[in-house]
């Protein structure tokens, strides 16, 4: 008798602590859809570790990780769009910061997060900078999961060496001195892949040639499109063109940046998910196996592109949502997410001193993040994303074949005077 | 009456088993066709929702719209495609359905290697042939197996053009067509007539509203566009038709199979008996009387050439206007570009394509089948 008695009393004293415990997690419960075109490599990896810390915290949630592969997002968007449209969005989709998530959803279709920033304590916490390009209005939209760099330019120091060339200062050095030197040696002096790759090195062009406020002009109306500095941007990109691969249009962004370690290029302009690429599928010493600089003439500028969640308005399950947004932007998640993913943390009380998590490269760009004058990428949705990036993907890709510049200067100022939502 | 009854419950029946379909189909395929082509007047978009109404604009600017080249592109690429891809298929797939009628040992296990690249998706075809059209390690390192330089074809990435011209003569030329066909159509009026001969009425209706367009200046209106800009065969189609062929070769050897298999002994012998060689059998007997297999065969072929968009999207990324196609286009501007309502009006240009190849074929099987 008395053995049951006991055996009561322990269970209802469990019973207890885990009632308390349960209520003291917001209870959130029920099902959770996460969506994201994260399905491979250190991306998918990094979601599934989220994703395992979250389900610790939160054990009466249950993710489900609605991942859509393909196109760099495109696919993942044509479903994405198809249900919001529909009014059946899910619980938190992963957006670009910038035009894509402003532009695209904005205040229509998104639920403010500032209630969730105060309480947090996350105002501080996340630079101004980036704040700026999710909010409209003085509400905020969305929580950033991570932040790349668009402009770095890879190469591999001891091959520069051996072929007698030095990291190019300006673009036109490159075509005029480091292009032909490397091109007589047989060494393509500039890798690059298929066209939204071919966008991501005309954004870096066009930042070199225009500067901070003429590129960012562009966004607003304050730099033409036909104007003759856009011109002379596709004049120096057209010339850097003829310093590429000829088979640019069979590759995406691996091959390009593989053909520099392999010492078949010497340089090539990509984002820095190639850090990630270099470290953990290669296996490269940073500074050894590959070094990094930022491409000519856009030292001390930082074009950025940030993955972020928001919290649709409709939401199926609003509170685990609200939750999973809170985990996101936490200095846990954030040191949880970007040592896998290979991309730097949005929140500055992170740890990237810690070198165990994040490495040399990651260190270098991070003091650049909170130093340098910081500037959206086209070719990642922070500026122009949707029409105008369709619109201007086609005008590269004709481009690649004629560089037939005054074409270009004219069809991207209809398509500007078209498609930019000027504010 | 109680012969009838029977008569009406079976009329009640099939029309009450027929009700759910034809609802299903009134609504998912003709309410959505009339849904699209509504949204293709108007400027919807993910951001503005549903959008207003538009009128013709989303056309006119496919058609006569700088920002619009690739659409344009697009057509002339298919045009090409279309043309090669059919004449490829059928050549190959009447050649094999030959060899194989030769009543060969181990027949159906060729049958079976031709069939098989059928039972394939085309996405796997493109990713398959986007790795043997590589321009360094592909198809173009062949040659040097047995000590030849390599390959210099470009394949998918070529960006060589053959039958240059500028968009903007374009109406001119289809106008001059136009009035060709009309003497021509004329000309054969003249002379069947005094053999008691008539021309199918449906092809003078059809003359006639296009004598009328091309009168009108309609073509040149299509054309108009402000800047010169030039279109032309794109060499890079042709790895696209090879790959496409590859594919669809077997099925259309199946059909001719099909087709020989359907044709007498005794009318083969017959000929024989009258002295024809083995070429002249085919030529004079087999062919003709394969000819509505042909028709079948090009009306598959045809509207799997239109609308074709895994192939392209997966050979060569989505974003290479070389090798580029209405569907693909119309998935970029819908879900890339957020457009919408272009989106819906390039659906509605490939509905009527299609259609253009599919109504004929329909009257005239639905007509033979009345005959019969």
């Amino acid at each position: 008798m008395k053995f049951y008695k006991l055996f009561g009393m322990m269970v209802l004293v469990l019973l207890a602590v885990t009632a308390v415990a349960v209520s003291a997690q917001d209870e959130a419960a029920g099902d959770l859809e996460i969506f994201s075109w994260w399905t491979g490599g250190g991306e998918a990896a990094g979601l599934d570790a989220l994703i395992a810390r979250f389900s610790e915290l939160y054990p009466d949630v249950n993710i489900i990780n609605s991942a859509v592969a393909g196109g760099s997002g495109v696919n993942a968007r044509a479903v994405l769009a198809t249900r919001v449209q529909a009014g059946d969005p899910p619980d938190s989709f992963q957006v670009h910061a910038g035009s894509a998530l402003l532009n695209l959803y904005g205040a229509d279709r998104m639920e403010p997060l500032n209630f969730l920033y105060e309480e947090s304590g996350w105002m501080d916490q996340f630079p101004e900078g980036l704040l700026d390009l999710i909010s409209s209005d003085g509400n905020i939209y969305s929580v950033p999961a991570n932040i790349h760099r668009s402009n770095v330019m890879w190469y591999v120091p001891g091959n520069l060496e051996e072929w007698g060339v030095t990291v190019p200062e300006t673009w036109d050095e490159f075509i005029n001195e480091t292009c032909p030197t490397l091109q007589e040696a047989g060494i393509v002096p500039l890798s690059v892949g298929q066209t939204w790759t071919q966008m991501h090195l005309w954004e870096n062009v066009a930042l070199a040639g225009l500067g901070v406020d003429g590129y960012n002009g562009l966004w607003d109306g304050t730099t033409a499109w036909d104007s003759p500095e856009v011109m002379q941007v596709f004049e120096t990109y057209g010339q850097i063109l003829d310093c590429t691969n000829d088979d640019r249009d069979a590759l995406d962004w691996q091959p390009p940046a593989q053909m520099v370690v392999e010492g078949t290029a010497a340089f090539n302009v990509m984002g820095d998910w190639a850090a990630g690429y270099f470290l953990t599928d290669l296996e490269l010493e940073p500074g050894v196996g590959f070094g990094w600089t930022t491409p000519p003439g856009t030292d001390g500028v930082f074009i950025m592109l940030s993955d972020t969640f928001g919290l649709p308005i409709g939401a199926p399950n609003r509170d685990a949502a609200v939750a999973w947004l809170k985990f996101l932007g936490s200095p846990e998640a954030q040191d949880i997410f970007n040592p896998i993913k290979g991309s730097l943390p949005a929140n500055t009380t992170a740890a990237i001193d810690d070198s165990e998590l994040y490495n040399a490269y990651f260190q270098d760009a991070y003091e650049d993040w909170t130093s340098n004058t910081i500037v959206g990428s086209l070719a990642h949705e922070a500026v122009g994303a949707g029409e105008f990036q369709n619109g201007f993907s086609e005008i590269i890709a004709q481009f690649s074949a004629e560089h037939d510049v005054e074409t270009a200067t004219i069809v991207a100022a209809e398509l500007a005077a078209d498609t930019l939502v000027t504010d | 009456m109680r012969q009838g009854e029977p008569l009406i419950s079976d009329r009640l029946k099939a029309v009450l088993i027929l009700i759910p379909s034809i609802i299903a189909i009134a609504i998912f395929v003709y309410g959505f066709i009339a849904w699209t082509g509504y949204t293709s007047l108007t400027n919807a978009s993910l951001a503005v929702g549903s959008g207003e109404y538009v009128g013709m604009d989303n056309y006119v600017d496919l058609f006569t719209g700088l920002r619009h080249e690739r659409f344009r592109t697009d057509l002339v690429n298919t045009f090409f495609f279309t043309a090669l891809f059919i004449g490829l298929c059928l050549s190959v797939g009447l050649l094999l359905a030959m060899l194989l009628d030769q009543h060969i040992k181990g027949e159906s296990f060729f049958r079976t290697i031709y069939l098989f690249p059928m039972a394939l998706s085309f996405v796997v075809t493109g990713v398959v042939w986007r790795w043997l059209y590589h321009p360094v390690q592909g198809l173009n390192a062949l040659p040097t197996l047995i000590g030849q330089p390599p390959g210099e074809f470009r394949w998918f990435i070529s960006q060589d053009r053959w039958f240059v011209f500028n968009w903007q003569d374009l109406g001119g030329y289809i106008s001059a067509f136009i009035f060709i066909i009309d003497i021509v159509l004329v000309a054969a009026l003249v002379y069947w007539n005094r053999r008691g001969g008539r021309l199918p009425g449906f092809i003078v209706a059809v003359m006639l509203l296009l004598s009328t367009w091309a009168l009108l200046e309609g073509p040149q209106q299509l054309t108009a566009l402000r800047r010169p800009e030039t279109h032309g065969f794109n060499l890079a189609i042709i790895a696209v038709v090879i790959a496409a062929g590859w594919q669809m070769s077997g099925y259309t050897m199946a059909m001719y199979l099909a087709g020989l298999r359907g044709i007498p002994e005794d009318l083969r012998e017959a000929a024989r008996v009258d002295g024809a060689s083995e070429w002249g059998v085919y030529r004079l007997v087999v062919l003709p009387l394969l000819q509505p297999i042909t028709l079948s065969a090009m009306i598959i072929l045809g509207h799997i050439s239109l609308k074709i968009f895994d192939l392209v999207y997966a050979l060569g990324g989505g974003d290479n206007p070389y090798i580029d196609m209405p569907g693909v286009n119309m998935f970029f501007t819908t879900f890339r570009g957020n457009a919408l309502g272009r989106g819906a009006a390039i659906a509605m240009i490939l509905l009527i394509m299609v259609a253009l190849v599919i109504v004929p074929y329909l009257r005239t099987s639905l007509r033979s089948e009345h005959e019969l």
